[in-house]
Parts: C-alpha cells; sequence; structure tokens
C-alpha cells in the first residue's frame, strides 16, 4: 500500500505546503528612516510631489489618527504591530521614468515572471490592463494610451493626483472618510500609491482593468490607495492580486478602496489575496488590515468578488452603501485558513435608497489551527422601502482543531423590506472522498474537487482567468487536508 | 479474475466477515443474497477497500494481483467498480466534470493519452441513451437533489463509462420501480462481456428475473453458507431464508 497517513499526519503535511512566492527581488530601494511622525508624512508627500492640498489631507489624517485607538472588536489574535517600527515608503529605485514595460528594470521582470504575471504576454493577449505596485510605488501601468482613447483614466494614484486634481478632490475620502477607522486614517496619512480609475459617462470599459501589489523590501509597510470613479451608465471591471515574500516578521498592509458608482453605472471588483501566511507555526506573514466601501447612486449596482487564502491575520468587510434608490450590492467571498492564520471578514450593506437589493454568498473554509469568523451588518434605513437582502453563509471544516464563527448582524428600520439568512457547517466526509477515490480519483484530488464544488456560486463570479488562478489557489492552499 | 479466501473482517472490533470464499472468472455473473446484517454491503466495501473496514486475515486476489495492497483509487484503476447502496452527494459539482476527474485520473494511470472533450461528450451521450437519462442530466450536480431511482441510475451511468472489469451491484434494485429496475437491469446485461464480471447483492429474487446469475451464493453470518444455480434464487423467494440458515448455525455453534 501505499504511504498510509493517518488524518493527524494528513493535517501536518498540510503545514508543509510551502508557498511559492516567498522569494524576495534584490533590488536598489530608496526606502526612508523607520518611525512615524509629522516629518514622515511630509517626507512621503514631497517624495511623491505633491501639491500643497494633499500634504494637508494627509497632515489632518496624521492628527486624527494619533487621537484614535487600534480596534480590537475582531475576533482575531495579534501582536499589535509598534507603528514607530515600520517604513512607511520604500521604492524599487528606477533609473528613469518609464515609457513602456519593455524599459522596467530586468529583476523587477523577473520578479513578475516568477509571479507568473508574464507582461509581454499581458500585452500581447491584451485582455487585461494592469497597473503594478511594488513596494510604496506603481511601477508600471499598460494599456494607458489605449484607455485614453475612450477617456478612460487609468493610472498611478499618485500621478492622478497631479494629473487630474479635480476628480481625486471631489472624491477622496468621500467614501471611506478618513476618520472611520483607525487604519483607514493612518493610509490617508501615509498612502504613497495605488490605481486611479476613471470610466466617463456611458463608457463600457472594453477589457478588465488590474493591479498588481507587491510587498518586497523588509520592514515595510504597504499603505495602497485605491479610488475608482463608474460615471453614469458606465460599466467597468477590476482585479487585484497581491503577494509578498517569506519574511519571519509581520509585515502590515493597511490599504484603502473606495468606489463610486454613479447614477445606473456597474463596477464589479476581484481581488485574490494571497500575502504570505506565514509559517506552520504561526510565524510572521502579512497583517491585512483592509477598508474597502462603494456607494451605489441610482439604479447602479456594485459587485465585490475576493478569494482569500493569504495573510496571517485578515480584517477586511468590502462593503456597499446602497444610497441610490435601485441600486444593488453584492458580496461573493471564499476565505480559506490554514496553519493558524487568522481571517474575520465579510461585508456591510447599507440599504438607504428604495427597492434597494443586495446578496451576500460568504464561503469559509478552515484547515489546521486556523480560525476563520464571517462578520456582516445587514442594515436597512426607514426609508429604504421595499428593499430586501439575501445572505448565505457556509463553512467548511477540515480536521478537529479548527474553528469556524458567524456574526450576522441584521437592523431594520421599515416594515416593507424582507431579509434572509442561511447559514450551514459541514465537513468534508470520509464518505465523500471514499465514492471519490473509488470512481479512481485519489484523495488530494478529490478533496479539491469538493472545495471547488462548494465554492462553485463564488468562481462563477471571477473572470475567467482569475477563476483558473483561483481554483489553482485553493488546491495550494489545502493540500493534503482531510476532515 | 477474482479469488477471495479466507477473508475475515470487523469495524469497530465487531466481526462481520467470518471466512469468505470466492472465486469469479471472466464472463461471468455471480448474485450473492442473504438477510438484513448478514455482511453483504460489507463484503463489497472490503472488496473496493473502504478503510472503516479492518481485514484481519485472508486475501482478495485481482488478477493476480493482491488487492489489499491497493489504495481505493488503484483498485478503481485497475477495473474494479462498486455501484453505492446509498450514493453520495457532491454539491458544486456536475455528472460531466466528476466523470471527466474520474477518466482523467484513470487514464493518467494507465499512461493512456487524455481523452478529447469531444470524444468524452459523445461517450457520455451515448451511454446516457442506454439508460434513458433525461437532456440536462449532465449538468446536474453529483446526486445532489436526485431521486432514489436516478441516484441508482447514476451509477450505473458511471459504471457505463468506466467500463470496470469487475462491478458490484450492491443493492441497486433497492428504491427503483418495476420500469427503472428494467432500464437499469437492460444497461447491466448490455454492457457484459466475456472479460468482465459482476457481482450483483441483493435482498430479493426480483432483480434476477432480469439480470440472470451464473451462481447464487447465500451470505449468513459472514460466511458463505450455500452456493449453487440461478434456481437456488427461486427457492429462496419460495422458502424465505430460514431453513438453509438454521442448518449452517448448527454446523457453525
Amino acid at each position: 500500500m501505499r504511504e498510509e497517513l493517518s488524518e493527524d499526519e494528513l493535517l501536518e503535511k498540510v503545514t508543509t505546503s510551502e508557498y511559492k512566492y516567498g522569494f524576495t527581488t534584490d533590488i536598489e530601494s530608496d526606502k526612508i528612516q523607520k518611525g512615524l511622525n509629522e516629518d514622515t508624512v511630509r517626507l512621503i508627500s514631497s517624495k511623491k510631489n505633491e501639491p500643497e492640498w494633499m500634504l494637508e489631507y494627509r497632515l489632518k489624517a496624521f492628527d486624527i489618527w494619533k487621537e484614535m485607538d487600534e480596534p480590537n472588536w475582531a475576533n482575531i489574535n495579534y501582536p499589535k504591530p509598534n507603528y514607530q517600527d515600520i517604513i512607511y515608503y520604500a521604492a524599487p529605485k528606477q533609473k528613469k521614468k518609464l515609457d513602456s514595460l519593455d524599459d522596467l528594470d530586468p529583476e523587477l521582470k523577473k520578479t513578475f515572471d516568477k509571479l507568473g504575471i508574464s507582461l509581454n504576454e499581458q500585452k500581447r493577449l491584451s485582455g487585461v490592463a494592469m497597473d503594478i505596485v511594488v513596494d510604496s510605488v506603481s511601477v508600471a501601468t499598460s494599456f494607458k494610451d489605449k484607455l485614453a482613447e475612450l477617456g478612460i483614466i487609468f493610472c498611478p494614484i499618485s500621478d492622478a493626483i497631479k494629473e487630474h486634481p479635480e476628480l481625486v478632490k471631489k472624491y477622496l475620502g468621500t467614501v471611506v472618510p478618513t476618520r472611520d477607522n483607525f487604519f483607514s486614517a493612518l493610509n490617508s496619512a501615509v498612502f504613497s500609491d495605488g490605481s486611479f480609475c476613471y470610466i466617463p459617462k456611458g463608457v463600457r470599459c472594453p477589457m478588465e482593468l488590474s493591479t498588481y501589489f507587491r510587498i518586497n523590501e523588509a520592514g515595510t509597510g504597504q499603505f495602497e490607495r485605491t479610488l475608482l470613479i463608474a460615471d453614469e451608465d458606465s460599466y467597468v471591471s477590476y482585479l487585484e492580486g497581491c503577494t509578498a515574500p517569506q519574511r519571519d516578521e509581520n509585515q502590515l498592509h493597511a490599504a484603502v478602496v473606495e468606489l463610486i458608482a454613479l447614477d445606473k453605472a456597474e463596477i464589479k471588483y476581484s481581488t485574490v489575496q494571497n500575502w504570505y501566511p506565514g509559517d506552520e507555526n504561526g510565524v510572521g506573514g502579512v497583517f491585512n488590515f483592509v477598508t474597502k466601501r462603494g456607494v451605489c447612486h441610482k439604479n447602479s449596482k456594485i459587485s465585490w468578488t475576493q478569494v482569500e487564502t493569504g495573510s496571517a491575520v485578515t480584517w477586511k468587510y468590502p462593503s456597499c452603501i446602497l444610497k441610490g434608490d435601485n441600486s444593488i450590492g453584492e458580496f461573493f467571498s471564499v476565505a480559506i485558513t490554514n496553519n493558524l492564520q487568522q481571517a474575520d471578514t465579510g461585508t456591510k450593506m447599507v440599504h438607504l435608497g428604495k427597492n434597494s437589493k443586495s446578496t451576500i454568498i460568504a464561503k469559509g473554509i478552515c484547515a489546521g489551527k486556523s480560525n476563520g469568523s464571517y462578520r456582516g451588518l445587514v442594515q436597512i434605513a426607514k426609508g429604504a422601502k421595499n428593499s430586501r437582502n439575501f445572505s448565505q453563509c457556509d463553512s467548511l471544516l477540515m480536521g478537529d482543531k479548527c474553528g469556524s464563527h458567524t456574526f450576522p448582524y441584521i437592523e431594520v428600520k421599515n416594515s416593507s423590506s424582507q431579509v434572509e439568512h442561511e447559514a450551514t457547517t459541514s465537513k468534508i466526509g470520509e464518505d465523500q472522498i471514499f465514492y471519490c477515490n473509488q470512481r479512481g480519483i485519489g484523495t488530494e484530488e478529490a478533496i479539491a474537487l469538493i472545495v471547488n464544488g462548494y465554492c462553485k456560486d463564488v468562481l462563477n463570479q471571477l473572470p475567467m482567468e482569475f477563476a483558473v488562478e483561483a481554483q489553482k489557489l485553493l488546491e495550494i492552499s489545502l493540500e493534503g487536508s482531510v476532515g | 479474475m477474482l479469488k477471495i479466501e479466507n477473508l475475515k473482517a470487523s469495524i469497530e472490533e465487531a466481526k462481520i466477515l467470518n471466512g469468505i470464499d470466492l472465486s469469479v472468472n471472466a464472463g461471468e455473473v455471480h448474485a450473492i443474497m442473504g438477510p438484513n446484517g448478514s455482511g453483504k454491503s460489507t463484503l463489497s466495501a472490503v472488496i473496493a477497500g473502504n478503510e472503516s473496514y479492518e481485514v484481519e486475515s485472508g486475501s482478495i486476489i485481482f488478477d493476480g494481483e493482491d488487492l489489499l495492497e491497493l489504495d481505493p483509487d488503484q483498485r478503481a484503476h485497475k477495473g474494479v467498480f462498486l455501484s453505492f447502496q446509498y450514493p453520495v452527494e457532491i454539491p458544486g459539482i456536475s455528472v460531466s466534470n466528476f466523470l471527466k476527474a474520474a477518466i482523467s485520473e484513470k487514464r493518467k494511470q494507465l499512461g493512456l493519452d487524455p481523452i478529447s472533450a469531444k470524444d468524452l461528450l459523445g461517450k457520455m451521450r451515448e451511454k446516457m441513451e442506454l439508460l434513458n437519462m433525461k437532456k440536462g442530466y449532465l449538468s446536474r450536480n453529483m446526486n445532489e437533489g436526485f431521486s432514489g431511482g436516478e441516484k441508482k441510475r447514476n451509477e450505473i451511468f458511471q459504471m457505463a463509462m468506466l467500463e470496470p472489469k469487475l462491478a458490484i451491484l450492491d443493492e441497486t434494485d433497492s428504491g427503483l420501480d418495476i420500469d427503472a429496475l428494467k432500464i437499469v437491469a437492460n444497461g447491466v446485461n448490455k454492457l457484459k462481456n466475456k472479460n468482465n464480471a459482476t457481482i450483483v447483492i441483493t435482498h430479493y429474487q426480483r432483480l434476477l428475473d432480469y439480470i440472470v446469475p451464473d451462481y447464487v451464493h447465500v451470505l449468513h453470518n459472514g460466511r458463505i453458507i450455500k452456493s449453487g444455480s440461478k434456481e437456488l434464487a427461486l427457492e429462496l423467494e419460495e422458502k424465505g431464508y430460514d431453513w438453509i440458515t438454521k442448518e449452517a448455525d448448527k454446523k457453525w455453534d
């Protein structure tokens, strides 16, 4: 007989599956001193040659942040980062401003090849326009010119601040105000880059827009800021992916994403999050504290889809403010935790407009000694007559050392609205595995198959290329685990 | 093809099989009958390699190879198929995707080229016809929301697709009405040839009107207590099991 593994041994095996994006790139970096004070904020702003109004925005945010406390209501446990021990700005040294991706530093290019992002391939397939952010800066954006022909602006936010100040001023901080929470205030003070996107009235963006985030430098935090505006009657599908090197210390990632869907606009925002999760003993890994929120005006729609497999700790609630009548918010999520990973994730659907609708499908998968929580708020205001929400939260447990929790909060303030909530918890059954085995499907493949089936409703929401990547990622994340 | 000698097996300390001897040759159909709790389903589970059961002694030789040395999926690759008494649901996985996974894996293990999507679909259509399956069946999720009869037909459909050397049908007739039973039996008969063999496990003689066995074995307390030709099944139908089980109990007491 082949190596016969008990359940414990199989679970043990999970912990040996390696994080394949854990390498570092040896590239000269321009970074500032550790620590955070007013001078740090001024230094970041001056490094980016920012206008005065942006510096003021940052300084105000810094003052607000100093007065705030780190939240501790989430179902997660982690050593609080020492905010004076973090480098707030690091940028790969580029010889000159890039005209095209071909001018990219060869070391960086190699990095992207290893990450499976072939830039030439991207160009040829022309399916995806990509912005790439390494540590604190955007290093390359593809298809900028082609998109510009349609009036679409897709560029690093640091460029947008200089080139499109009217748009940035009008929308920045309107969906996630600086004082929204501890991490949004911190981000507002020190963010260094991120993506900016504007789709003009009536335009359907012809390709997927994508940003790839990579933390490379040791001891740095990544604070990116994304601002996406879909003007009236426009459509855009946006993807983001993220990885980080394997390091023994925890790295902080505190991003803010703001989406604005004006009347009749539609935004589809997909994330495959694969930050380094730490090793099997819980050493290292990224702290992922992210605020993502979108506002929907009349007859508009925002869809969040996320596949969360990485990070040591995840604290993230992509939300929709359904401000306009007949607006629609959707949240589709698969969150996998393994080893000692912890995730407290979910969504908020705030119904303000009449006939607004929201759908929440959240699938949690817990293996090893990990802990996964779904936390969601469905809030229906008095004026949001005839609103509807449907929520489904499922958890799949592998082994008997992991935990899964569901914290649904529901507040309904009128009687014409309808809220439905369904929740299930299940284990992968030995009978399911034996059934697959009997048909010739090995145990590892059987688990991958069963997990994929379980996540199908969410994976179906992802754009094609991403869905394939996400499926592979699920398999890697769960290699060897049997419940 | 299959040779079982003095097979003893237990589950959680309870002894279920107490020394089974059985020989099955290519081209044959064997029926295994017996009252509830006699060990029929355990025998099929042990042949297929279900690890819930502990094999204490004895051997199962299949095509000259010791089956007990192989994992369940490896046994499947060698051509052992079990039609489950209670087929399991696999939510979110369509029948076609499931079979694609099963067939690809088998071909890979046997060193064969992968089957093209077109050929696979063509074959599925052909076998669907054989079993009177409805349109849209392939995109339904494995056994999810299937009626009892649909589940059993789905088992035989998989058997048709996987073309096993040895098919074990565990209570395939339970939960089937007479029309469905005829369809299933007809399917099994059409799949029969001189190179494969079938073991039919059943309570009732009814199925054996349609799948005619070459040999009938009676299982009781984990032993085969009587073997005979198809007439034995008719005799059992008429007289029940008591007359032989009592005799056997005397012998083994």
